[in-house]
């Protein structure tokens, strides 16, 4: 067939991103974050800018260069949080970053490659591979940000939404069991589990660096505001509300059994490292009891 | 010259494990799959083959998941591989999308069964391929390569691996149950006389590069993780830096590009092989185990004097469009023999242009058709 285009508009470099990139450098940590990028897509209020600059301290803190790292993120709010990094970063189909993760830390073993996704992404669409790849202890850092919520999509009902809370696909209130995430880790293998919420900066970035330098798959679940799409429906107030909230509701209770974790619409928030263990990664054992019988001299 | 766990020589083995041998020659060393008849014997082959070259076999929990941690390997820098069957392939296909979108070099080989939903499991069937060009949604070039024998499973699966790397795409190989199950003889070559390409990566000094800024190939290099490079790889449109732009000149040009890398260079990518079509007035298009019968009917009927001819497709997608339309010119009639209910002959239709009439010689799968069965066609057709 004839084919009759529309005109196409050349790639431009001097128009793409470069105003925004004249401020780029003004702050130190800008060297962590991709040039022309800031500012981020993100509600007021979002609880993901901090989640961002935690895990920017977490690798400081682990001293850990970017080169040295990469981060492989799924689809929603979370997700975007690959694009702002000024390194290897890989935004991908909805559910599917552990696996694809898997593929990249088990090829380039040197790399510490953290999964940074929403509760939806990972334990909805996703809850399949997280289970097998913690049951596997491949070496991946799990960053779930947990809203209660579906935020990018507007605000719909997720595995972790709490009974009775409302969402624009639960007008009458949510009457289906919510997953205890650290349970759920520690059920299925992970090495490393912690809670910790956007008020608690501090401990988290402890919390990035410990798991960046464990071997084996760790489990970080940070609780989140979302003012629009979950605390608007559920009168939890602003963003600076559901910090207040977090502030006098958390319990910092380091070893807790994750079987006590349950989190509801509005009780105590149990929050520290529950469970930090070892046990074999899947590249030791597979290094160990498969490779190494055709490793040869050269 | 002989590398160790590399094979060279002569063996008696199936298309399945023939496909994984071509894999580990053609440099694949990771293999990410899950268990379906047809295509268990590539995973078996390679969990024992893929470790004996250090490389990592990996059965994951899904096709979903083997589609993409296929990706990430990818993007480690490694070349990499997953095989399934039609349920397996469905299952793929948005991951397929991603790797179209992110240009992602890999192979996936579908051992086609007959379908729809779990079919005949055990049985032959050649109902993917229009599946293979179309489904994963939006648009995007694909290449879809046909092998006839085991042999040709080695060879094509080498193939494939050459021409991922070049056009940094997923390639399929369109296997069939037929082919993947027949044992015949396969001969490996030694690894330097097996011509394996890389992708082209940025130049060393590129401090202004751009991980989606194509060469005049209109292909862009390729940077993986921890190359220094800082790219980002997203499935939303993004620009040649690879940001996410969500605006419609770039998807404009990124799309057209998608489309391109592979039309514009149809002609370099696609393998036929034609037996008497100089004198044929009635011509017989076929792939797969199909080409096999068609090759010995056709054969038949010249030795009996009659103007027949063959084209078989090796390269099933891109589709050889400009051969098609120059044998319609010349010929009364294509026979299009396919295990499935008319795909490839709904192409072989479109190129003819009306020139030439269309016989569609379907099987809905699960039996192969004899030569007796094409000859029959070809005579009411002469």
């Amino acid at each position: 067939m004839k084919i009759r285009y529309q005109p196409a508009v050349p790639y431009d470099p001097q128009t793409t991103c470069r105003i925004k990139e004249e401020q780029h450098g003004l702050h130190p940590d800008d060297i962590y974050l991709k040039p022309g990028r800031i500012p981020h897509i993100w509600c007021p209020g979002c609880g993901l800018g901090v989640v961002l600059h935690t895990y920017i301290n977490g690798l400081k803190m682990a001293g850990l260069q970017v080169d040295q790292a990469a981060v492989v993120s799924g689809i929603g709010c979370t997700g975007r949080v690959a694009g702002y990094l000024d390194m290897d970063t890989y935004h991908t189909t909805h559910g599917r970053a552990i696996p694809f993760a898997t593929g990249l830390a088990l090829v380039r073993p040197d790399l510490a490659v953290t999964v940074f996704s929403g509760d939806g992404d990972l334990f909805a669409i996703g809850g399949n591979h997280f289970i097998h790849a913690a049951r596997r202890n491949i070496n991946l850092k799990i960053l779930c940000v947990n809203n209660f919520n579906y935020g990018m999509t507007g605000g719909q009902a997720a595995p972790t939404t709490p009974v009775a809370a409302r969402t624009t696909t639960t007008p009458y209130g949510n009457f289906e069991h919510s997953f205890n995430l650290p349970f759920l880790a520690y059920a299925s293998g992970a090495v490393y589990v912690a809670r910790w919420t956007t008020f608690h900066a501090r401990h988290l970035v402890t919390a990035i660096a410990e798991s960046l330098t464990k071997k084996g798959f760790t489990f970080i679940e940070v609780i989140s505001p979302c003012p629009i799409g979950y605390g608007r429906p559920n009168k939890l107030g602003s963003g600076l509300d559901e910090m207040k909230f977090y502030r006098e509701n958390s319990l910092v209770q380091n070893g807790t059994d994750p079987r006590e974790a349950d989190i509801g619409l509005k009780g105590k928030i149990i929050v520290g490292k529950f469970i930090d263990q070892s046990r074999p990664t899947f590249d030791e054992l597979y290094t160990e009891n498969i490779l190494s019988k055709f490793k040869r001299e050269n | 010259m002989s590398i160790p766990g590399i094979l060279t020589g002569e063996f008696f083995i199936n298309g399945d494990e023939a496909c994984a041998e071509g894999a580990i020659a053609a440099g694949c060393r990771f293999f990410a799959g899950y268990p379906i008849t047809p295509a268990t014997e590539i995973a078996e082959r390679l969990a024992k083959r893929l470790p004996q070259v250090q490389g990592i076999c990996l059965q994951m929990e899904d096709e979903i998941a083997s589609m993409a941690a296929i990706l990430g390997a990818s993007w480690g820098g490694v070349k990499a591989m997953t095989a399934t069957s039609g349920p397996g392939f469905s299952l793929m296909m948005e991951n397929i999308g991603l790797g179209m979108m992110t240009e992602t070099p890999c192979v996936v080989v579908d051992i086609m069964r007959a379908g729809p939903s779990t079919g005949l499991p055990t049985l032959v069937g050649q109902a993917d391929v229009m599946q293979a060009r179309w489904g994963s949604h939006g648009d995007y070039g694909v290449i879809a390569l046909s092998p006839s024998s085991p042999q040709e499973m080695f060879n094509l699966t080498i193939t494939a691996f050459n021409l991922s790397e070049i056009y940094r795409l997923p390639v399929f190989v369109l296997g069939d149950e037929m082919v993947g199950h027949m044992s015949e003889k396969v001969v490996i070559p030694p690894p330097d006389q097996i011509p394996l390409v890389s992708r082209k990566g940025p130049t060393p000094s590129a401090s202004a590069f751009l991980p989606f800024m194509p060469d005049e190939d209109l292909i862009p290099p390729m940077a993986c993780a921890g190359e220094g490079f800082h790219v980002h790889v997203t499935g939303l449109t993004h620009d040649e830096q690879g940001y996410p732009v969500i605006t419609s000149p770039v998807h404009e040009r990124l799309v057209r590009r998608l489309v391109d890398k592979i039309r514009l260079n149809a002609a370099k990518i696609i393998q036929t092989e034609a037996l008497g079509l100089e004198q044929a007035e009635v011509v017989v298009v076929a792939y797969g185990c199909t080409a096999r019968a068609a090759r010995e009917a056709v054969t038949r009927l010249i030795q009996a004097g009659e103007k027949v001819g063959l084209l078989r497709l090796i390269t099933l997608w891109p589709f050889p469009e400009e051969q098609i339309q120059k044998i319609a010119r010349q010929v009364k009639a294509f026979i299009v023999p396919e295990i499935n209910y008319g795909q490839m002959a709904y192409e072989v239709e479109r190129c003819a242009q009306g020139r030439a009439e269309t016989v569609l010689l379907p099987l809905m799968g699960g039996t192969i058709h004899t030569p007796a069965d094409i000859i029959e066609a070809v005579k009411e057709n002469l």
